[in-house]
């Protein structure tokens, strides 16, 4: 592109000098933390140097070897961090899967209706979105122990469903709208029902817009701390509220590398999943500012 | 659509959200209007070989009677919200009333609990917003002029700080920015200050909790503003140059005002998003000097002896109030659009 060869060098050197900062400032957090959920504590946390956790010189007198799986161990199988990762799974695949079973539904009646009633919801909606999630939680607790179903997963998963909907809602909407309305009509004239048409018409070619909300529905049950931290249960904690926990109780044992290990356990998902969906990332973004 | 159609589809969407959101709405600001039972105490008198003594404790069975009978707890009016905990109402009168000079004021008034965390929360959000959006705009403008091999690299790092789970991600900066992390410890030789660190000093603390903030909302405003910038007409920018316009005039009269509409739209959510700050306390293990809204919420549920539920509803009627005047502009934007079109 002509604009690009005419850019003088010291323009182009600065923009890269920017760039490699800003790359560091994004990436050197995370691969500094893997390299030292690897080590022992004296080196992570090193008080006479942090070269000290790059050459791991106290793992190497604790433990014989530069690099030790102790925090890994300690995380996933003597504080039993399996199971807080079971029960993500769990919280995550299902409350991906009912908010986008619903919110296919409502958002495909919200593209189609042209009336009054239809815009009121989108507002409520967009109000919702706004709401923080700590203060809806101050509502259900009281409730929730009335009825005295606090604590177990299937309550959880509901929650982060209906707190996820106003987002699942608006983003449908918006990708259904880029359908064009002739496809169903048609399908219809043809003599198929509402729902036939949607299901059979409509949703074939709209995989990707399912895919894209589904990514960040996941998002949303997978990094949510205040409903998990709040609603569980202490034996049915998720992998985040369990992270905390660790910072109670393991901080004052001098086991911090646990927390640690668990961190880095717990971001690795993330990693893949930013590895594999990138684009449907980006593109989710966009087609929510764009549209929405 | 048909009526009936439309509610068939999204009724479960809309039951949901009825019951999960609306209904908790209703049922904190039920809340806030109550105070937990005052302690039911009796006086039993000990005998021991040494004589007898008599003890106050909490009669256990009275109170587990009394929140049978009422768990909401006993009715106070507007007592939550005015208490010192909240709105503060005597305690800031009398500050106004006694106090030595506009300093004190403040420092008085960010003493109490409710105005400490309502200063770090506005600050935050009205700070991190323009900072991570100015952050996003140049990211973006910038990966724009990389070959097309380099660009796929940069955006997979550059949304890693946006996609982390915020509770993760304050945790991985708290251990960094620990006094024996590796910047804690870098920060400490620099300004030769040994017992500088986030515990010892409020500043830092607010320093860094913002830092994290840019970090970690940049990249929305960056992968935004990227897309956005892949629509900018061409022709506007090339006879732009024609015209003799500079890089940075392109920039300031062909590129932002292509992207106005877009940066409204990022204010806004990031405007809500911001407002609820709350993981990053607890990762930071910032409360001492930096608190939020949310936290307040959080500190009040998690109570160590009891949970305060009237008070933690009293700060999230507050809190949703607050969300309300940030959203007005937005909302009263969308109902003259949609009049607009409806005539």
């Amino acid at each position: 592109m002509s604009v690009a060869t005419r850019r003088p060098a010291a323009l182009n050197a600065l923009i890269l000098a920017f760039l490699a900062i800003w790359v560091i400032a994004a990436a050197f957090p995370f691969a500094w933390t893997v390299w030292g959920s690897f080590k022992v504590e004296a080196d992570f946390f090193s008080r006479q140097s942090w070269w000290m956790a790059i050459e791991g010189t106290r793992t190497q007198a604790q433990t014989g070897s530069a690099f030790t799986l102790a925090g890994y161990e300690g995380a996933w199988v003597q504080n039993e961090f399996w199971k807080a990762a079971i029960n993500t799974l769990i919280v995550t695949v299902s409350v991906t899967l009912i908010s986008l079973t619903i919110g296919t539904l409502g958002g495909y009646a919200l593209a189609r209706s042209g009336y009054r009633y239809a815009f009121w919801i989108l507002i409520a909606a967009l109000i919702f979105r706004a709401m923080p999630h700590i203060t809806l939680v101050s509502g259900y607790m009281l409730p929730f122990f009335q009825l005295n179903i606090w604590g177990v997963l299937p309550t959880t998963i509901i929650v982060l469903v209906a707190i996820n909907q106003p987002f699942t809602l608006w983003m449908l909407h918006s990708f259904f709208l880029s359908i064009p309305k002739d496809l169903d009509e048609s399908a219809m004239v043809d003599g198929c029902t509402r729902f036939q048409a949607f299901r059979m018409v409509i949703i074939p070619v709209m995989w990707p817009g399912v895919i894209t909300t589904g990514l960040f529905s996941f998002l949303l049950g997978y990094n949510d701390f205040a409903v998990t931290s709040m609603l569980l249960a202490q034996e049915n904690q998720t992998m985040v509220p369990k992270i905390a926990s660790f910072l109670g109780s393991i901080q004052n044992e001098g086991n911090v590398m646990f927390a640690v290990a668990a961190v880095v356990s717990a971001t690795v998902p993330l990693f893949i999943l930013v590895l594999f969906f990138q684009r449907q990332i980006v593109s989710g973004l966009t087609a929510g500012a764009v549209k929405g | 659509m048909p009526h009936r159609t439309f509610f068939v589809f999204i009724f479960p969407s809309i039951l949901a959200m009825v019951l999960f959101i609306t209904l908790p709405i209703v049922s904190v600001v039920v809340q806030s209007l109550f105070v937990q039972h005052e302690a039911v105490l009796i006086t039993v008198e000990n005998c021991d070989p040494f004589g007898c003594s008599e003890q106050t404790r909490i009669d256990t069975e009275a109170m587990a009677k009394l929140e049978a009978e009422q768990p909401l707890g006993q009715f106070a009016g507007f007592a939550n919200y005015l208490n010192r905990n909240h709105l503060a109402v005597d305690e800031i009168g009398a500050i106004f009333a006694d106090n030595q000079g506009l300093g004190d004021i403040v420092s008085q008034i960010f003493n109490l609990p409710f105005y400490k965390a309502l200063s770090f929360t506005l600050v935050y959000c009205f700070l991190v917003t323009p900072l991570a959006m100015a952050l996003g705009f140049a990211i973006a403008l910038a990966v724009n002029t990389l070959p097309a091999l380099l660009k796929g690299p940069t955006i997979f790092v550059s949304i890693l700080p946006m996609i982390i789970t915020p509770l993760v991600g304050s945790l991985i900066l708290a251990w960094m920015f620990n006094p024996s992390g590796i910047l804690g410890a870098t920060l400490q030789s620099l300004t030769g200050d040994p017992t500088l660190s986030l515990r010892a000093s409020p500043a830092l603390t607010w320093i860094v909790l913002l830092v994290y903030g840019v970090w970690t909302n940049g990249p929305f405003s960056f992968v935004v503003f990227y897309a956005g910038l892949q629509t900018v007409p061409q022709d506007t920018v090339e006879s732009a140059k024609i015209d003799g316009a500079s890089r940075w005039e392109v920039i300031r009269h062909v590129i932002i005002p292509h992207l106005a509409p877009l940066a409204t739209f990022v204010a806004l959510v990031q405007l809500m998003d911001n407002f609820r700050v709350f993981e990053p306390i607890v990762g930071f293990s910032a409360e001492a000097n930096a608190t939020s809204l949310s936290w307040l919420v959080f500190n009040d549920l998690v109570g160590q002896d009891a949970q305060l539920f009237g008070s933690a509803a009293a700060t999230s009627v507050i809190t949703i109030v607050g969300v309300l005047i940030l959203l007005a502009p937005v909302l009263r934007r969308t109902w003259r659009e949609f009049n607009q079109k409806a005539v």
